[in-house]
C-alpha cells in the first residue's frame, strides 16, 4: 500500500497535504481499499467551516457508508466536483484526482497532532 | 444481450391491449380548462394482450419463489403459501368492497378484523391489536410511536432506545424516525443480551428496549424475564420485534415474557405470500396500559353489530390510510382457522426441528459461532472457507443458485463475520433438507478443492453476477426512448 | 392435513440425528416461567372446505361491486381491471418470491419494477421513481419528510384539500421529528391562495393534491410558483388515472410527486393492499426512501437489473437511513405495470376521458334535478353535491337500491354538513347514473 511521505495522516484514515495555509484533504489508499468500489461521495459546500474531527462528508461503496472526519479545522474553499460523475477516482488515485476538499486552515498548529507516513503505516499494521 | 426485452421496446404504434364499453353519455370536451390538460403524452407501451401476457410470463420464469424451490432465507420465514388463502382472499366480498361503504353492509369485513385481533392477541399474549400497519417495519414505527406517546402523556418523553448489536437494521432506523437516540448493547458469549451491559445502559432517559426473541442468531434469550424486568425497573417499555415469531409460536408468548408492545409479520409467521417484496402486514399488539394510544380506528362490537371506533383517547392517529392491508389479513385469518391451536404449535415445533437438523449436519464444515439449540433459524459462517481458500459467503450463496436453492440471508447479523443465516421453515420435507445439507457440504468441498469454481458462481442462472458497482456509480433508473 | 410434510417417522430420524429424544428438548432453553404450557384459545382446526364456507359467509355479508353500484371514492375507486392483470399477479413465481436480494434469480421481479419506475416517471413527468411504498398516505408522509431533509427548515405546508387521512398519517409520521405541519385553508373547494401567502415563510415545501380530495382541480401553476418563490419544494399528490388527461405534475414544476396507485389495476380490497408511488427529480434521488431498481450488466455481458443506491436504506445506514422502510408493494406495483401496459397511452387517456364525460353527465343530471354543487370548480371524476340534509341517512336509504351513493363529507369536514361526495369511474353506465339521480330525488 502506498503512503506518500509528503502527506500527514489521521487515525480516521484521511490524508492532508499542506500548502501554505491551505490544506488538501482526501482518504488514504488503505481507506479506499477497505471500502471497496466507491460509488458516491457527499462533500460539503464551499464556505462551510469545520473544527478538527468534525464529520465533513460521506463516502459510499455499494454496501457501506463511511463518514469522513476533517483532520484540521478550517473553511472549505474548494471541493472536488469531478467526484460527482466519477467517484471511481477515489479508488484509482486516492492522493491525486481522488482528493476531496481544500480548506483554509484556521489553526495550522493542529497538524502536529497528525501522523507521518511511517507512523501511519505502523498504525494501519497495528489495527489489522 | 437482453433476456427479455423491456415492454417499451415491444411497443408498436396503434397496437392495443384493452377494451372499454363505448361511451353511453355525451362526450364532454370542455370540462377541463385548456391550461390543465396534458401537453405531451406519456410514453406508455402500445402492445396487445398477448404481448403483455407473454412478456410477464417470460419474466416470471426468471424468478425463484417458494413454489419454485427451497428458500431458506433467514429471518424472512419463506414458508409455503397455502392456495386456500389465495382463493378466499379473492372473494368479491373482500376485494370489491370499499373502505368507506356503510358499516351496515361491511359486517363481514368488520367481524373478520374483530376476530383476527382477538386471535393475534391470544397468540402474542397481548390485550389489544391494531391491524393497520402494512409491514413489519411499519409495525415497528407504530409500536415505537405508541411508546413515545405513552411516555409523553406521562410527562417524560425520554430520549433513548436500547437496541442490541444483533438487531435488524429497521430497529435503529425506526427509533430515529420516532425521534430517539439509539444506544447499542452488545451480545454476550451465549449470543444473548449482556445483562451487565444492559444494566449500565439503563437510566431514566431510556424509553424502550427493542428486542427480537429468538434473536437474529435464532437463539432464545434465556434471561428474557430478567431483561424485561430490568427495563421496566427504570420506567422503560419492552418492544418485541416479531420477525422471528415462528420460532416460539404456541410455545412462548411475548406478552408472557414481559413485552409491552409487539409487532407480528403476517407474511412470515402466518403464511401470507411476500409478493416479491410486498404486500405484507405488520399488526401491533399492546398491553392494556397502551390501548388508549393505538391508531384509529379500532373495531368493536356492541352486542348487535361490529363498528369502527374512532374514540381512542390518546391515539397516535393513523399510520396508513383506511384499515391496513386488509386482504392480506384475510389470508392470515384463513391460515389460523385452518391450523387451529394445535396446528400452530406444531408449525413452530417442526420449524425448530428442521432448523436444528440442518445445523447439526453442517456444523463440522461451517463455523458455528454459538453451538446450542437454535429455534427456527441459525447462523453459520464461511470464515473457515475464507481463511483457507478465500471463498466468501457471497460465493457460497451464489453457488447455491446453481442448485436451484435460494441462498440464506447473508452478512447478517453483523456480529458474525461471513454470516449465513438459515431458516428452513416447517413446510420443507426431510428430503429437501437432506438435499440442502448435501449441497452445502459439496460446496464446502469445492471451496477446498476448486475455489475458483465457487468464486465464479453462479454458472447455471439466467444471468451471471451483476455489476452492482456500475449500477450505483452511474444509476440508470428508468428506460428512455433513444 | 396440514402444511407440514414430515411424518412421525421422519421426525424420529431427525431427532436421532440431532441427538435428542423429543422435540420438547429443543425448547429447553425457554425458561419455565415464560413457557406457554396451555393451549392457545383459538377456534379448532378446520378442513379446507370448512374454512372456505366460513370465509364465504363473511364475504357474502358485505356489499361489493359485483352486486352494488359504487359511486363512492375518496381515494379508492371502482375502476375496471382487465382480466389479464389477475392472471399475471396470480403467477406464483411472482407472488411467492421475496424482495429480490439475489438478482441472478429475481430478474422477473427486478425488471418489472424497472418498468414500473419508468411508467411512473412517464405519468408524473419526474426523472426517478422508487419501487413503490405502502400506500398514498405513507408516500405523502415520506415525501414531506424528504422535503425537510432537502431544505432543512422543519416546516411543511399542507392544504386542507388534501385527503384527511393522508394528513393524519403525515402528522403521525412527523410526531417524533422536529417538523411543524401547517395546514392551509380552502375556499370554494380549492386551496386558499390568500391564506397560503400568509404562511410561506421558512418552509420546506407545500403539499397539494390534484384533483384534490373534493375532486376539484387546483390552480397548480399558481401554487407552484408561490412555493418556489418562497424557496420550498412543491409536493403534489396525484390520481395516476387522471394523468392521461391532466397535465403531468412535472409540467407545472412539481419537485416530488406521490399518490396511491390503487386505481391502476388493483381492487378496492376494503382499503388495502395497494401501493403508494413516489417520484422526484434526479437531484433529490438520494433523499428518496424505499427500494430503487437500476439497470446494469452481468459478467456474461447481459443486461440485468439490481436493487441500487442501497446506502440510503436501513440495512446499511441503520439509524441514519432515509426511512425504516425495507419493502415495497411489489405485487401491487406489478398489477399497476400490467394495467398500464394493457391500457397504453391511448387506453389511459380513454379511461380518463370517460371519467370526465360520465362524471359531468351525472353532475349535469343532478343539477337539472335541483341539487346544488358545493363548489364551482372544474373536476375530473369526483364532485360534491349539496343535499340540504344529513347525507348519511340518504346514503343508507340508497343501499336498498343496491347503490353505494357516496361519502358523507361531514365525517371529515364538519362544516360541510349535508354535502355528499360522488365519484364516477368509467365503469358507471348512464342507466346506473340515472338510477342514482332518481333515487336521490325520491328521498327529497
Amino acid at each position: 500500500m502506498n503512503f506518500p511521505d509528503d502527506l500527514l495522516y489521521s487515525e480516521d484514515h484521511e490524508w492532508l497535504r499542506v500548502e501554505g495555509n491551505r490544506g488538501i484533504i482526501g482518504i488514504t489508499d488503505y481507506a479506499q481499499e477497505e471500502l471497496g468500489d466507491v460509488v458516491f461521495v457527499e462533500l460539503p459546500s464551499v464556505g462551510e467551516e469545520f473544527k478538527a474531527g468534525d464529520n465533513f462528508g460521506v463516502v459510499e461503496s455499494v454496501k457501506s457508508v463511511s463518514d469522513m472526519y476533517i483532520p484540521v479545522s478550517g473553511r472549505v474553499v474548494e471541493i472536488n466536483e469531478d467526484l460527482d460523475g466519477a467517484p471511481e477516482l477515489v479508488n484509482e488515485d486516492p492522493y491525486g484526482k481522488g482528493w476531496m476538499i481544500v480548506v483554509e486552515m484556521t489553526d495550522p498548529e493542529e497538524t502536529s497532532d497528525l501522523m507521518s507516513a511511517s507512523e501511519y503505516e505502523a498504525f494501519v499494521k497495528e489495527s489489522e | 444481450m437482453k433476456l427479455v426485452p423491456l415492454i417499451f421496446e415491444m411497443s408498436r404504434e396503434g397496437r392495443c391491449g384493452y377494451s372499454l364499453p363505448a361511451l353511453d353519455v355525451p362526450k364532454v370536451d370542455d370540462a377541463i380548462p385548456a391550461d390543465m390538460v396534458r401537453g405531451s403524452e406519456p410514453n406508455l407501451p402500445e402492445v396487445s394482450e398477448v404481448d403483455v401476457i407473454r412478456h410477464f410470463t417470460n419474466l416470471s420464469h426468471l424468478n425463484h419463489g417458494v413454489d419454485t424451490g427451497f428458500y431458506p432465507l433467514g429471518s424472512c420465514t419463506m414458508k409455503y403459501n397455502p392456495k386456500l388463502n389465495e382463493d378466499v382472499a379473492k372473494l368479491a366480498g373482500f376485494t370489491e368492497s370499499h373502505p368507506y361503504q356503510p358499516e351496515s353492509v361491511s359486517q363481514g369485513n368488520l367481524r373478520l378484523i374483530y376476530d383476527m385481533e382477538k386471535f393475534l392477541a391470544e397468540v402474542s399474549g397481548m390485550d389489544r391489536v391494531t391491524l393497520q400497519p402494512a409491514a413489519g417495519a411499519h409495525g415497528e414505527f407504530t409500536g415505537i410511536s405508541i411508546i413515545r406517546a405513552y411516555h409523553e402523556h406521562r410527562g417524560n418523553k425520554k430520549t433513548k432506545v436500547i437496541i442490541p448489536d444483533s438487531a435488524h437494521g429497521t430497529n435503529p432506523a425506526t427509533a430515529t424516525m420516532c425521534g430517539y437516540r439509539v444506544v447499542k448493547v452488545e451480545s454476550d458469549e451465549r449470543g444473548g443480551i449482556d445483562l451487565d451491559k444492559l444494566q449500565d445502559a439503563l437510566d431514566d432517559e431510556v424509553a424502550a428496549l427493542m428486542l427480537t426473541n429468538p434473536n437474529t442468531l435464532g437463539l432464545f434469550d434465556e434471561n428474557i424475564d430478567k431483561i424485561t424486568e430490568l427495563v421496566h425497573s427504570v420506567g422503560a417499555l419492552c418492544y418485541y420485534d416479531g420477525a422471528n415469531l415462528n420460532g416460539t409460536l404456541g410455545k412462548a408468548r411475548p406478552g408472557d415474557m414481559g413485552f409491552d408492545v409487539v409487532h407480528i409479520n403476517l407474511h412470515k409467521t402466518f403464511s401470507t405470500p411476500h409478493g416479491g417484496g410486498g404486500p405484507g402486514a405488520g399488526p401491533v399488539g399492546v398491553k392494556k396500559e397502551l390501548i388508549d394510544f393505538l391508531p384509529v380506528p379500532l373495531v368493536d362490537y356492541d352486542g348487535e353489530k361490529y363498528y369502527f371506533n374512532y374514540n381512542v383517547p390518546h391515539t397516535i392517529g393513523k399510520v396508513r390510510s383506511f384499515y391496513g392491508n386488509f386482504d392480506v389479513v384475510v389470508k392470515a385469518y384463513a391460515y389460523i382457522l385452518f391450523n387451529g391451536p394445535d396446528g400452530l404449535r406444531s408449525v413452530c415445533e417442526n420449524a425448530v426441528l428442521n432448523a436444528n437438523y440442518i445445523m447439526e449436519n453442517l456444523k463440522d464444515l461451517y463455523y458455528l459461532p454459538y453451538d446450542r439449540y437454535c429455534k427456527h433459524e441459525f447462523v453459520v459462517s464461511s470464515k473457515w472457507q475464507k481463511q483457507k481458500n478465500s471463498v466468501r459467503t457471497t460465493d457460497v450463496a451464489k453457488r447455491l443458485l446453481d442448485f436451484g436453492i435460494h441462498p440464506p440471508t447473508v452478512y447478517f447479523p453483523l456480529i458474525v463475520e461471513e454470516a449465513l443465516m438459515i431458516e428452513p421453515t416447517e413446510t420443507e420435507s426431510k428430503e429437501t433438507l437432506d438435499t440442502f445439507i448435501s449441497v452445502m457440504r459439496q460446496i464446502a468441498k469445492e471451496a477446498a478443492e476448486d475455489p475458483d469454481f465457487v468464486k465464479s458462481a453462479p454458472h447455471d442462472t439466467p444471468v451471471g453476477r451483476l455489476d452492482e458497482t456500475r449500477a450505483a456509480r452511474h444509476p440508470v433508473l428508468r428506460y428512455k426512448k433513444d | 392435513m396440514d402444511y407440514i410434510p414430515n411424518t412421525d417417522r421422519e421426525r424420529e430420524e431427525m431427532l436421532k440425528s440431532i441427538g435428542v429424544s423429543s422435540i420438547e428438548d429443543l425448547f429447553s432453553d425457554i425458561p419455565d416461567n415464560v413457557k406457554f404450557n396451555s393451549r392457545l384459545n383459538l377456534p379448532e382446526a378446520m378442513s379446507e372446505l370448512e374454512v372456505k364456507r366460513q370465509m364465504a359467509a363473511l364475504a357474502e355479508s358485505n356489499a361489493e361491486a359485483e352486486h352494488y353500484t359504487y359511486f363512492i371514492g375518496g381515494g379508492i375507486y371502482d375502476h375496471y381491471i382487465p382480466s389479464a392483470v389477475s392472471h399475471i399477479i396470480g403467477r406464483s413465481e411472482f407472488y411467492t418470491a421475496y424482495t429480490p436480494y439475489q438478482p441472478e434469480i429475481s430478474q422477473g421481479t427486478l425488471q418489472s419494477i424497472f418498468e414500473y419506475q419508468t411508467m411512473i416517471c412517464e405519468l408524473t413527468g419526474m426523472d426517478v421513481s422508487n419501487a413503490s411504498i405502502y400506500d398514498g398516505a405513507s408516500a405523502m408522509a415520506e415525501a414531506g419528510i424528504m422535503a425537510v431533509k432537502v431544505k432543512d427548515k422543519g416546516r411543511i405546508l399542507v392544504s386542507k384539500t388534501v385527503h384527511p387521512e393522508y394528513r393524519r398519517v403525515l402528522e403521525t409520521y412527523t410526531a417524533g421529528m422536529d417538523i411543524d405541519i401547517i395546514e392551509v385553508d380552502y375556499r370554494d373547494g380549492v386551496t386558499d391562495i390568500e391564506d397560503l401567502k400568509t404562511k410561506l415563510k421558512d418552509v420546506d415545501g407545500l403539499i397539494v393534491q390534484n384533483p384534490n380530495f373534493f375532486g376539484c382541480l387546483e390552480d397548480m401553476e399558481a401554487l407552484s410558483s408561490l412555493i418556489h418563490d418562497a424557496g420550498g419544494l412543491f409536493i403534489t399528490v396525484a390520481d395516476p388515472i387522471s394523468l392521461g388527461v391532466l397535465k403531468a405534475p412535472g409540467e407545472y414544476g412539481a419537485d416530488i410527486v406521490c399518490g396511491d396507485g390503487q386505481a391502476l389495476g388493483n381492487p378496492m380490497n376494503f382499503g388495502g393492499p395497494h401501493l403508494g408511488f413516489l417520484a422526484t427529480k434526479e437531484q433529490f434521488v438520494r433523499y428518496m426512501p424505499g427500494r430503487i431498481v437500476g439497470q446494469t450488466v452481468d459478467n456474461r455481458g447481459n443486461t440485468g437489473y439490481v436493487l441500487t443506491l442501497q446506502t440510503r436504506e436501513q440495512h446499511i445506514r441503520r439509524e441514519k437511513a432515509t426511512s425504516n422502510i425495507c419493502s415495497n408493494q411489489a405485487l401491487c406495483a406489478l398489477a399497476a405495470t400490467v394495467y398500464l401496459s394493457l391500457m397504453g397511452k391511448k387506453g389511459l387517456k380513454e379511461v380518463g376521458e370517460q371519467c370526465v364525460s360520465k362524471s359531468h353527465y351525472l353532475a349535469g343530471e343532478l343539477k337539472k334535478a335541483g341539487f346544488g354543487m358545493a363548489f364551482d370548480k372544474p373536476f375530473f371524476k369526483e364532485f360534491v353535491i349539496k343535499l340540504d340534509k344529513d347525507a348519511t341517512p340518504v346514503i343508507d336509504s340508497l343501499l336498498k337500491k343496491k347503490i353505494i351513493a357516496g361519502i358523507d363529507l361531514s365525517r371529515f369536514y364538519p362544516e360541510l354538513k349535508g354535502c355528499m361526495m360522488i365519484a364516477v369511474t368509467e365503469k358507471r353506465t348512464k342507466q346506473e347514473m340515472d338510477e342514482l339521480v332518481a333515487g336521490l330525488e325520491g328521498l327529497r
